[in-house]
Formats: structure tokens, sequence, C-alpha cells
């Protein structure tokens, strides 16, 4: 895919992501080296890759958190400030939740900060995971925080969500219910990048992946293509190109 | 419905095996009309690309056809189903033939187990 030739009219639609000849460097660690990758609408993608493989520092610089790189970067013909902050919902790998917050706070500032933000989409889902909106966050497990701030995120209709690990301190069972919950309220017109270790559980909603592996891209395609080539799991494939 | 599928194979072929299974025996009706893409989406819980890349694999097959404003219905061609249903068939006994010889069976016992098989069952 990254080689594809592309024989676009010049009027085309541009790209909802490119990225050309990223680098990231962090003081005496390359974080992302000359990372090239353009993504279209309409797809959930799965970022793979081991730990400190560049996948927060690649979704970071995407949302404009890191702006000291070198490269190109535009989400929808545009470099990355206010106008693509707009077009991305982002769930961030830390929660930035201060400890006295309900999630009526949190709904009441996404209302402000978000002209596409559902305050009825938002309490719908959270009831629907057993979420209390007049809980204090401090009060919250792990994994009631995730499902929270996955239902602030999806409940945006926005043209490029950006999850950061959005399951991985969920319970079997309600990883399930989440991923059906990206499903139903994912719009076909826009485009998850989602990163994740639970391969196994969250590959059936991918229908590409991207191998990263010490801030480069070793693997980009269509995930059924892959499958079929390599006759295994995705899982499968994951653990054997980065065997420790 | 999740984890229904197996992941070491493309999953729109597993979809593809789904339908057909459910055309020839029957359970979808001929000529009925299909749920949309996102719909059977959410049912199968995958990818809604997936499903699109499933039905048009369906649609070359002709066992669906799309119609441009309604949406997209069930085969009417009763013969083609009754050949794609054969079809099925033939590898299922394939199957059978191939792993009861990898079990050392001959032909003649093969056929006898499954007659008495068959016997036992119909009792």
């Amino acid at each position: 895919m990254n080689t594809q030739i592309t024989n676009k009219l010049p009027d085309a639609k541009p790209n909802l992501l490119n990225v050309s000849n990223l680098n990231k460097m962090y003081p005496k660690k390359l974080a992302l080296s000359g990372l090239n990758l353009t993504l279209e609408p309409g797809h959930i993608v799965g970022l793979l890759g081991p730990n400190g493989s560049g996948k927060t520092t690649l979704m970071k610089i995407l949302t404009g958190v890191i702006k000291d790189y070198s490269g190109t970067v535009t989400i929808n013909g545009m470099p990355i400030g206010p106008e693509t902050k707009t077009l991305v919902s982002y769930l961030p790998d830390n929660p930035y939740f201060s400890p006295w917050m309900t999630p009526l706070h949190m709904i009441s500032m996404f209302k402000d900060f978000y002209a596409d933000f559902s305050e009825d989409k938002c309490l719908d889902m959270l009831h629907k995971l057993g979420l209390n909106e007049k809980q204090r966050i401090n009060t919250m497990s792990k994994g009631m925080i995730e499902k929270f701030q996955l239902c602030l995120v999806m409940s945006r209709k926005a043209m490029f969500y950006i999850l950061d690990e959005p399951i991985g301190g969920v319970d079997p069972a309600a990883r399930d219910f989440i991923l059906d919950t990206i499903l139903s309220n994912y719009d076909p017109d826009s485009t998850i990048l989602m990163s994740t270790h639970l391969i196994s559980d969250v590959e059936r909603i991918f229908d590409t992946v991207i191998f990263l592996k010490e801030g480069e891209i070793v693997l980009q395609g269509d995930i059924d293509n892959i499958r079929a080539a390599e006759d295994k799991s995705i899982d499968q494939l994951f653990r054997e190109v980065f065997k420790c | 419905m999740a984890n229904q599928f197996q992941s070491n194979t493309p999953i729109y072929l597993q979809l593809v095996n789904n339908f057909k299974h459910r055309i020839v025996s029957g359970e979808l009706t001929v000529g009925s009309k299909l749920e949309s893409v996102r719909d059977l989406a959410l049912y199968f819980e995958v990818n809604p690309n997936t499903m699109q890349r499933a039905l048009a694999e369906l649609e070359r097959d002709e066992l669906v056809f799309a119609e441009r404003t309604t949406g997209r219905f069930i085969t009417k061609d009763k013969e083609l189903i009754s050949k794609m249903r054969e079809s099925v068939a033939q590898e299922i006994i394939d199957q059978f033939i191939l792993q009861m010889s990898s079990l050392g069976f001959s032909n003649q016992e093969a056929i006898n187990l499954f007659i008495k098989k068959i016997e036992e069952r119909s009792v």
C-alpha cells in the first residue's frame, strides 16, 4: 500500500492522512525514522507494534501534542493545527481528567469545545456501559475510566478517530461490548486509527493493519489479504515478526 | 456473535461460506432482501468493509444481486441454488473420504461405517 501508484487527478480529494519522511528524535532515542503513511477515509486501521515502537509518538504528532519533529504531516490536506484538531477525536494513552470531576463536568466541557459532540449519544453510551454520569472520576476503576473516555471520543462526529490503547484495562466481556460500540458508532466515511496489544480480541474489527517496528513501518495492508497470504491470524503474525 | 470467526483465514471468505450455507439450506429464502451492509456488519460484529467485500464476492457468484436503489437480494435462480447445494455436499463428502483414508480405512470400510451410523441415527 505504501508503494501504491496513485493516478489521481490533480483536483482529487486529498488523502485523509499524509505523512512523509517523518522523523522524531527523543534525547538519545530515535522514536520515528523516515516514516511514510497515507490513510484514506472509511477504514478501521490497527496500529500494532511492541512497546517503544513509536505508536504513541506517532499518534501524539497527528494530534498536535508533539510539535518538534521533522517531515510533513497533513490531515485532510492541512498541516496539523487548530483546523485539523476539529476533525480529529483523540483518545490519549493517559486520562487527562482532574480527580474531582464527574462525567457530567467533562460532557459540558466537550459540548463547549467541540461542535460535533452529541451529549445525548454520550449519555446513552455511558448508561449502556453501566456508568453513572454523577460518579466522581477518582472513585472509578481503571476500566470504568477507559469506558468513559471512549464514550467521550466516540460521541463526536469526527472525520478521524485516533484511539491509543482504548481497551487495555477493560475486562473481556466489556471489551466485546466496546468493540461493538465502536462499530455501531462508526460512520463509514470516517477513519479510525487504533493502537492495541490485544490483537486477537480486536482484529475482527480492522480492515487494515500497520506493523510498526523501531519507528518504521514494516508491514501495511488489507487485513484479509495478509491473512490469505500468510495463512495466519494477525496475532500469530505479530508474534513471529516481533519475536523477542 | 463475537469470536465466531477463525482469525487465521480471511474473514470475508468465512462470511461468504456462512451466507452460502444459509442460502443453500433455505434459511435465507429465495429472492428475499438482505439487510444493509452496516446492519449485517454489526450483526456479525465485523468491519463494514469486510462485509462489503463478502457481499461483492457473493454477487460475483451470482448468489446475491443488487438493485440500484432498493438493496441486495438473494438470487431467484433456484437451479443455481440447487447446484451450489450439491457442490457444498461434494466438499463435505470429499473431506469425509480424505479423513477416513487418512485414518487407514478402506473405501468399503468407510462406506460400511457410514451406513451403520445412518441406520443407528434413524432408529
